[in-house]
């Protein structure tokens, strides 16, 4: 709803500016945040029935959602040049899965992304592959393509701005992000 | 070495009006430039623009021009100058004329062409414009007098795309000096990868307003977008088909970027040359028979080519391990590309007959290539001095233009067609 009142507004923007379309009044926002904390109370932090006297404990240790969605566990980090995922995310992969096969109505998108080496649009196509890579990674362990969707925004949006080494290293990655 | 002495001979050119806005650097000399000089129009130090700085600095830009001091002499179309007194300035030709207001508020812009050599009167025209369109005009006098000493179409009256990024990111609609650039889209999210219908009445770009890349067409005099391909995945690198029907397109919804053309109205994609590699950055030969793409089939990137109704692609780039960003001239000769040589990207034109080809520029951070439509001139983006700028330039490199442009990083130019 919240959305086809912005595309209404921007349609009235238009509509009073002449050529000039401002999207500046779209709300282009993260929606991870709020959705983590349904999450949790709706499918996850599961009481544990009342034999206890009333008592229904509850156990986050086998999925945390919210570590899970934490955005230092959201993103997978690539080599120079590279598009295979390191081991050391595999269990990042992992917990992703479980979470989204828990959780089938989830969508997930994967963007891919690049240091700032190189053209536009080839770069898009960069991301894209790395993108995929996570996409097919989430597949194998059993997510639902119908889940998940790789996109790329190549070297539009860098993690870190500036050229050094290690802002580009933070900048070849994949973000997963929950819609 | 070369660079110092290159940048010795680098050289500020302050166009006659002595305006900033008209700051037009050249490097390098050309060998055969026709030296003119154009008069201070009669009416200038009142007209809104300097009709007389603006006609100079287009024919200087073009390359094919040295612009002279013209002594700050004010002649209009009817004067009759002493052509003997400017054949001894070294002058070749000569631009008279005035801008004048008129009774409805609109200006009316004269001019005459002198040949000064052999003392003749190539003929005038006049433009009755309103005040917003006195540089149009200034870029219409300048077509007339580049048609009339070269026998070519001049291409100054045309317009160009660009991105700019400061807090948001803007689409603009400038002049091709960069001058009078208006805002066709301002987002909060990158908007890539313009490109200008044949007929110069819409432009299809990338945009990352629903935080994926999708392709708008926008229609620039009102506004008007559509979205034209947001399929599941990546949808980017939009080039039209010569007669305006066809979009090829980079999309991911079959796995990884492969090329399809769809209806530019929207509608059914269908893949073209598809591949298991990276295939992307599309654009028509100007018969519309032939695409030509980037892809990293062969190992690395290269430019192919493929017959736009199907077929076996054909590999056109082969020095090199990267070679991306194809852009064709409208005569069909000429292919600039950038190439990456030495960790540097530097902007290459290959003869399309020869397949011999150069780099022509002293920067390392070229980028995205297009060809004006006389095909004599180039817009591309660079750095320099660590700030993003565009520039044109000859084909063989020889003169170079930084154009005037907003604040902020600028970069992802487009040169439009001639507007009927």
């Amino acid at each position: 709803m919240k959305k086809s009142v912005s595309v209404l507004a921007v349609v009235v923007l238009l509509s009073a500016c002449g050529s000039a379309v401002k999207l500046d009044s779209v709300p282009v926002e993260d929606k991870s945040g709020s959705a983590v904390s349904n999450m949790a109370t709706q499918s996850n932090a599961s009481g544990n029935g009342t034999a206890n006297g009333g008592v229904a404990s509850v156990d986050l240790s086998k999925i945390n959602p919210d570590s899970i969605m934490q955005s230092t566990n959201r993103v997978v980090y690539f080599d120079y040049d590279s598009f295979a995922i390191r081991p050391e995310f595999q269990s990042v992969i992992e917990a992703h899965a479980k979470f989204l096969k828990s959780d089938k109505v989830r969508k997930v998108v994967i963007e891919g992304h690049t240091d700032e080496r190189g053209g536009r649009e080839y770069n898009l196509a960069l991301g894209q592959k790395r993108a995929e890579t996570v996409r097919k990674a989430l597949g194998l362990l059993g997510v639902s393509d119908t889940q998940l969707e790789a996109v790329s925004f190549g070297k539009e949006k860098p993690a870190i701005t500036g050229s050094t080494d290690s802002a580009m290293e933070k900048n070849r990655r994949a973000e997963i992000s929950y819609r | 070495m070369l660079k110092y002495f290159f940048q010795f001979l680098c050289f500020t050119f302050v166009s006659l009006g002595a305006q900033a806005q008209f700051r037009v650097e050249v490097s390098g000399i050309g060998m055969t430039q026709v030296p003119i000089a154009v008069a201070t129009f009669r009416g200038d130090d009142t007209a809104p623009q300097k009709i007389g700085a603006i006609v100079a600095a287009n024919l200087e830009r073009s390359g094919q021009f040295k612009s002279l001091d013209n002594g700050n002499f004010v002649f209009d179309e009817v004067s009759r100058p002493d052509l003997a007194a400017w054949k001894q300035r070294n002058a070749d030709a000569l631009v008279t004329g005035s801008v004048t207001k008129l009774a409805d508020g609109k200006f009316d812009v004269r001019v005459r062409l002198w040949d000064v050599v052999k003392g003749q009167d190539l003929g005038g025209q006049s433009h009755a414009v309103v005040a917003g369109d006195l540089r149009l005009a200034a870029h219409r006098v300048a077509d007339f007098v580049f048609e009339k000493l070269t026998g070519e179409k001049g291409i100054f009256s045309t317009r160009i795309a660009y991105i700019t990024k400061a807090k948001n990111f803007n689409l603009w609609v400038a002049d091709a000096d960069g001058e009078n650039a208006q805002s066709a889209l301002n987002s909060a999210e990158p908007v890539i990868s313009p490109s200008w219908s044949p007929t110069g009445a819409q432009l299809a770009y990338v945009s990352f307003e629903s935080r994926k890349p999708v392709i708008y067409v926008h229609d620039v005099a009102s506004g008007k977008r559509r979205l034209v391909a947001n399929f599941k995945g990546s949808n980017s690198a939009p080039a039209w088909s010569p007669d305006g029907k066809t979009l090829a397109v980079t999309l991911t919804r079959d796995g990884g970027s492969q090329l399809y053309l769809m209806p530019s109205e929207g509608g059914e994609p269908k893949r073209l040359a598809p591949s298991t590699a990276i295939d992307t950055e599309p654009v028509f030969s100007h018969d519309g028979r032939t695409v030509f793409f980037v892809s990293d089939r062969g190992g690395s990137p290269q430019i192919y080519k493929v017959a736009a109704n199907g077929g076996t692609p054909e590999r056109v780039t082969f020095s090199g391990t990267y070679n991306i960003s194809p852009s064709l001239s409208p005569d069909g000769r000429w292919l600039a590309y950038i190439s990456r040589v030495s960790g540097a990207y530097k902007l290459h034109v290959m003869e399309l007959a020869t397949g011999v080809a150069l780099g022509i520029t002293e920067t390392t951070a070229d980028e995205n290539p297009s060809f004006s439509p006389n095909s004599r001139l180039i817009i591309y983006a660079t750095q320099q001095q660590g700030k993003e700028a565009l520039m044109t330039t000859t084909l063989d490199g020889r003169i170079k233009a930084r154009l005037a442009g907003q604040g902020g990083d600028i970069r992802e130019p487009d040169w439009g067609p001639v507007q009927r």
